[in-house]
């Protein structure tokens, strides 16, 4: 079973939710498709099997056979030719690789190369296979890192694999859940939680996937995020306590569920409430 | 003009919570929410009168006409972005995929495809008596955010004085929509988290926007939940030579002040004094770059 874990907004616990659901799991996968900002290594400490560079083309232009015609700087959508100094530049940060360049120009001016955008890394912690991507300093898009990421995913998809998504709800999000069996929902107890669920909310409706939420940080105030699963019929999977020994825990690194017997009840409880969900029966 | 960018890497560190504070604090005219795909800052600004709202187009989607289509193949296996499939013998175009490049336009034997736009998030201005606001709302699990957080900025300008600090409020991350951000900016305000996680994405973040050649700053926000991490964080900005503008610390006023709509900086509270603090910095900062 494939499941998701997003948020909308950062910082609201998906790192620690989905790094306790794979361990609590066993012998589960943790996939870290955060690409920009991985953590999920930092908590745990994986012993790295194998290691890839995840490439995209690039277009390289032969300036002997390049007449300066312009087809492929008319043809880029993406504004990543330009025609200066008598020659084509190309500006690699914002070409999307769609090879549209090579296919217009008339005297086959135009090869593609191999650049490097991040890296996809393989390896166990423990019983739980472990999976990540990071994309290089100064890369615009992490995507293609996290299509390799689930291309391995796919592989190992009867097991339960854990998807630790990245903030927000744009292309990289979409790219995270496309394939998920399930999203787990990760929301906080503020106005700026809920708006973020009510868009995440609607990100798992467009795409028709079975989902609910996880309350984390709760505390015995108002909880708009609560107010929102109860206003929409949302079902809860499971409320975190806001607890400071939990947040000592994971700010060094440590894995709740297998310091404090508390948390490992929580999460165990979370993962079945996803099994048992009627909707998925 | 000054811009002033805040950003963080690590998502939930307390941009909004800063930036807001900075707003209420400068009495800023003119300010932007570049969180394009997770906005929140709309939350604690005051706003009185109706934004005017401009549809936000991303480039255009491909579309396949299935009475032209022959069933050539062509589309499916030129496009890059897995963004076609074929059911039997009529051939779609996935929309979430589709990137809008053309290739499946230009491929076609029979000139079945069309290329036409959608509309991808709403822009949203808001022009107050005594500021200007430009924020924004991608639709969902749409591409193209970087472009969006580009033409936030652009609605801003023109309500922009000479004299103004425009203060621009951040997404996570390092990718397109912060690197659309960086654009134009005179400081970048890092809100950092003594955290592992916090650590690891603060200094990938830092990497960002020096490669821009940005003068970065650096404060951590709950810097008491871990102060050993804290004094790392200090001790790696001075390493790498940049301003460090303070600690703020841990302080439930901040979750009950956001959820008033109100910015912390405007409570007399531990954190709003600390954040008032590092305010100061940032302005003598700027300051200093105008001479």
């Amino acid at each position: 079973m494939l499941i998701s874990i997003l948020s909308g907004k950062g910082g609201t616990g998906k790192t620690l939710v989905s790094v306790n659901m794979a361990v609590v799991s066993e012998c589960g996968t943790y996939a870290d498709c955060d690409v920009e900002e991985p953590n999920g290594y930092l908590f745990l400490n994986p012993v790295i099997s194998h290691e890839e560079e995840v490439n995209v083309k690039i277009p390289v232009i032969d300036a002997d056979l390049c007449d300066g015609c312009r087809k492929c700087i008319d043809f880029c959508n993406f504004n990543a030719l330009a025609y200066t100094g008598n020659k084509v530049i190309v500006f690699e940060d914002i070409c999307h690789s769609c090879g549209g360049c090579t296919l217009v120009c008339p005297r086959k001016a135009i090869t593609e190369k191999d650049k490097s955008v991040g890296k996809f890394e393989k390896g166990m912690s423990g019983n739980t296979t472990f999976m990540s991507g990071t994309m290089k300093v100064g890369v615009a898009s992490g995507i293609p890192i996290v299509k390799r990421i689930l291309k391995e995913v796919h592989v190992n998809r009867e097991e339960d694999v854990f998807i630790d998504s990245p903030p927000g709800s744009a292309c990289i999000v979409m790219e995270s859940i496309r394939y998920a069996d399930y999203c787990v929902l990760v929301a906080e107890p503020t106005i700026f939680g809920r708006h973020n669920l009510e868009m995440v909310h609607e990100l798992v409706k467009v795409f028709g996937k079975k989902y609910g939420v996880v309350l984390n940080k709760c505390t015995d105030k108002p909880n708009p995020s609560e107010d929102y699963c109860l206003k929409e019929g949302i079902s809860i999977l499971g409320r975190i306590p806001f607890d400071a020994s939990l947040g000592a825990i994971a700010s060094v690194g440590g894995i709740a569920a297998l310091e404090d017997e508390r948390f490992r009840a929580i999460f165990n409880s979370i993962l079945s409430g996803i099994k048992e969900d009627p909707e998925l029966i | 003009m000054k811009q002033l960018l805040i950003l963080s890497g690590k998502g939930g560190t307390g941009k909004t919570t800063v930036a807001s504070s900075f707003i209420s604090l400068s009495e800023a005219r003119s300010f932007a929410d570049c969180d394009v795909d997770a906005p929140n800052l709309h939350l604690v600004t005051r706003t009185e009168v109706l934004p005017e709202v401009k549809d936000y187009f991303g480039l255009p989607k491909a579309f396949i006409d299935p009475d032209i289509c022959i069933g050539c193949d062509m589309c499916r296996q030129e496009c890059r972005f897995e963004a076609i499939s074929c059911e039997g013998d009529l051939y779609t175009v996935d929309n979430n995929a589709c990137e809008g490049c053309g290739v499946c336009k230009y491929v076609c034997p029979v000139s079945a495809v069309c290329m036409h736009d959608e509309k991808a998030g709403e822009m949203m201005l808001y022009r107050e008596k005594t500021h200007t606001f430009s924020t924004a709302k991608l639709r969902m699990g749409s591409g193209t955010s970087g472009m969006l957080v580009t033409e936030v900025k652009k609605r801003l300008m023109p309500y922009v004085d000479p004299g103004d600090l425009v203060i621009i409020d951040g997404s996570p991350g390092i990718g397109c929509p912060v690197i659309a951000s960086l654009s134009g900016v005179d400081m970048v305000l890092i809100v950092a988290e003594p955290t592992l996680s916090g650590i690891s994405d603060m200094e990938r973040i830092i990497g960002t926007a020096l490669n821009f050649k940005i003068r970065t700053t650096v404060c951590i926000n709950k810097a008491d939940i871990n102060d050993k991490l804290s004094d790392e964080i200090e001790k790696y900005c001075a390493d790498k030579k940049l301003h460090f503008l303070g600690r703020i610390p841990y302080d439930p006023l901040v979750v009950q002040s956001v959820n008033d709509g109100k910015p912390v900086a405007d409570l007399d509270c531990p954190a709003g004094n600390a954040i008032k603090i590092v305010y100061n910095k940032s302005i003598k900062l700027l300051e200093e770059m105008a001479v």
